[in-house]
């Protein structure tokens, strides 16, 4: 397939999702959450078919893709870790989750494994601070992590 | 004195009941009644309920709305995620009770993106209340109808003020809105908006059904009711208490078995920090406002770290529209860091202060006026702690205070 005719594909199933919220502007954010969830992360093309489809500028839309964390707006790992920092999970012991995390995967917080497969973010409260430390993986919340368990948890998502 | 009385939210509920009751009366009456328990905002704002609904119903709009404010981010708060995750209809009854109260045909909530594990949860209590002809068409068969909507944020913890809310609702940066017009006027889609935060609707069944006066019973006099605290950190016994409003300080800590306690952190980030001196003032919305977060730090503990995770935190979160919350947050985590050097001078500690005190005025929103506050009460209840730190060195040099 040509690059051309795989554009063209991926632009037209852009459209059925904005179409499916009816191109309405104040539909933007669910609309950039659904093509988040497809491809992974908002890609300077999704956001300029996007601008198309609702005739929204491109500065408008990357505005908003950029403002909030859970969009992305660069490649991101098909697994996010996210390992709340805030006060109560910090006071848990979040510290060692973390330096547990980075071994297990190879990487530094903000990074992605080579393979793709997992990304390493911190995140501000998840409101687990009762049994914390906590992290999402995903959509999926984990707590009352120790460093042994985050590693199993991480493993099998592999 | 008040007390650890009988529960409200935790305590029995029929779904339908109170919405049943409320049917028979009119908008205004039911209104009247919420102003009469003196019901106050639970999202820590405090504003009367009531009077917010009655904002709404006499405003003029084709469409009115009632939005859920679920976008719980608060450091050190978990309380609205065991109500949306136990007692989900709770909630639906009291938006389908303020619904019918301003008349508004569409309700929203707004769940953060933090939450995404609990939609199915909602929407299975959402198509059981709408089986039992408790939302949705026709309602009770009255010809009241109310559509219930779950949108999700997508992270940003500022859209749990309610214009940046509402903000992000139209699909937007979530970014505060000049005020006035308040969303009672103006809010979703420029329609007048009640916007209230979870645990506040939970409380209006109860109300229906029990009466305001026997609600005004429960708490003091400025503050009536209970209150969720989500309560974290040094302590035996975390987790989700409901609580007398005017419960003190000590009380709560002698409850979840909290030893050689330093300092209560009241209301999360944006809350303040208390000290031993002041543990035994009361919870309540004239003393010590309750945000619906307790965290408790131990005498182990350093309070410049509690502090920088608090910066850093505002740091992240604040949308950067505004300078004074922008450069501010900035400049306020940067002074913890000399501090925690030992760098900072009593000098430069009286500009920060006077900065923080700035921001409590000039910031455009919630966000950045609450700012400054764990930062002001920590450097005025450990002022000793924090200048008598040893200055650091760097790279075998010695530094010098600014």
């Amino acid at each position: 397939m040509t690059l051309e005719s795989s554009n063209k594909i991926i632009a037209a199933g852009i459209k059925e999702t904005t179409e499916k919220y009816g191109c309405k502007k104040e539909k933007l954010l669910q609309i950039l959450e659904d093509l988040n969830k497809e491809f992974g992360y908002l890609s300077e093309f999704v956001l300029l078919e996007v601008s198309k489809n609702l005739d929204m500028p491109h500065s408008q839309i990357y505005g908003v893709a950029s403002f909030y964390s859970f969009l992305n707006t660069q490649p991101k790992g098909k697994y996010i870790v996210r390992l709340c920092k805030t006060i109560s999970c910090s006071l848990a012991g979040k510290k060692k989750i973390a330096n547990a995390l980075e071994n297990e995967l190879g990487i530094r917080f903000g990074e992605t494994t080579p393979d793709g497969k997992f990304s390493l973010m911190f995140t501000n409260c998840i409101g687990m601070c009762n049994q914390g430390p906590a992290m999402l993986i995903n959509d999926d919340v984990y707590y009352n992590l120790d460093p042994e368990k985050a590693v199993e948890i991480i493993e099998s998502y592999e | 004195m008040a007390g650890i009385k009988t529960q409200i939210l935790f305590s029995s509920f029929e779904p339908g009941n109170a919405l049943k009751l409320a049917i028979l009366k009119t908008g205004p009456e039911i209104i009247e009644e919420i102003k009469n328990s003196k019901l106050r905002g639970r999202g820590g704002a405090g504003f009367p309920t009531g009077v917010k609904w009655d904002l709404v119903h006499s405003a003029q709009g084709d469409e009115k709305y009632i939005i859920c404010n679920a976008d719980e981010g608060e450091p050190g708060t978990f309380k609205d995620r065991i109500l949306l995750t136990d007692h989900p209809k709770k909630i639906f009854e009291g938006m389908a009770i303020a619904a019918f109260a301003v008349g508004a045909k569409h309700a929203i909530i707004y769940l953060r993106a933090e939450y995404r594990y609990l939609v199915p949860g909602l929407v299975q209590a959402i198509s059981e209340m709408e089986s039992a002809r408790l939302l949705g068409n026709n309602i009770l068969g009255t010809g009241f109808s109310l559509s219930v909507e779950i949108h999700l944020g997508a992270g940003a913890y500022v859209c749990g003020e309610e214009t940046a809310l509402i903000e992000s609702l139209e699909g937007k940066r979530g970014e505060a809105r000049n005020k006035p017009p308040y969303p009672t006027k103006k809010g979703y889609m420029d329609c007048p908006s009640v916007v209230n935060n979870v645990e506040t609707f939970c409380y209006v069944p109860y109300i229906l059904t029990n009466g305001a006066d026997w609600f005004r019973e429960y708490g003091t006099l400025e503050s009536t009711g209970s209150k969720l605290f989500s309560i974290s950190g040094d302590v035996a016994k975390p987790g989700v208490y409901e609580l007398e409003m005017g419960t003190t300080v000590n009380q709560v800590l002698k409850m979840v078995g909290a030893q050689n306690t330093k300092a209560v952190q009241v209301g999360g980030a944006s809350g303040i920090c208390v000290a031993n001196k002041d543990f035994d003032k009361p919870l309540a919305f004239e003393a010590l406002p309750p945000g619906g977060s307790i965290i408790v730090f131990n005498k182990s503990r350093d309070m410049l770290e509690v502090l920088s995770n608090f910066m850093e935190f505002f740091v992240e979160e604040s949308c950067g529209q505004c300078t004074p919350c922008r450069e501010g947050t900035f400049r306020l985590l940067e002074g913890v860091k000399l501090m925690q050097e030992g760098r900072c001078s009593i000098n430069y500690l009286k500009t920060l202060r006077e900065l923080g005190e700035t921001m409590r005025v000039a910031c455009k929103c919630g966000l950045g006026q609450m700012a400054p506050n764990a930062f002001l009460s920590i450097i005025d209840n450990f002022k000793g702690e924090i200048l008598a730190r040893d200055r650091v060195e760097i790279n075998g040099k010695q530094t010098h205070s600014i």
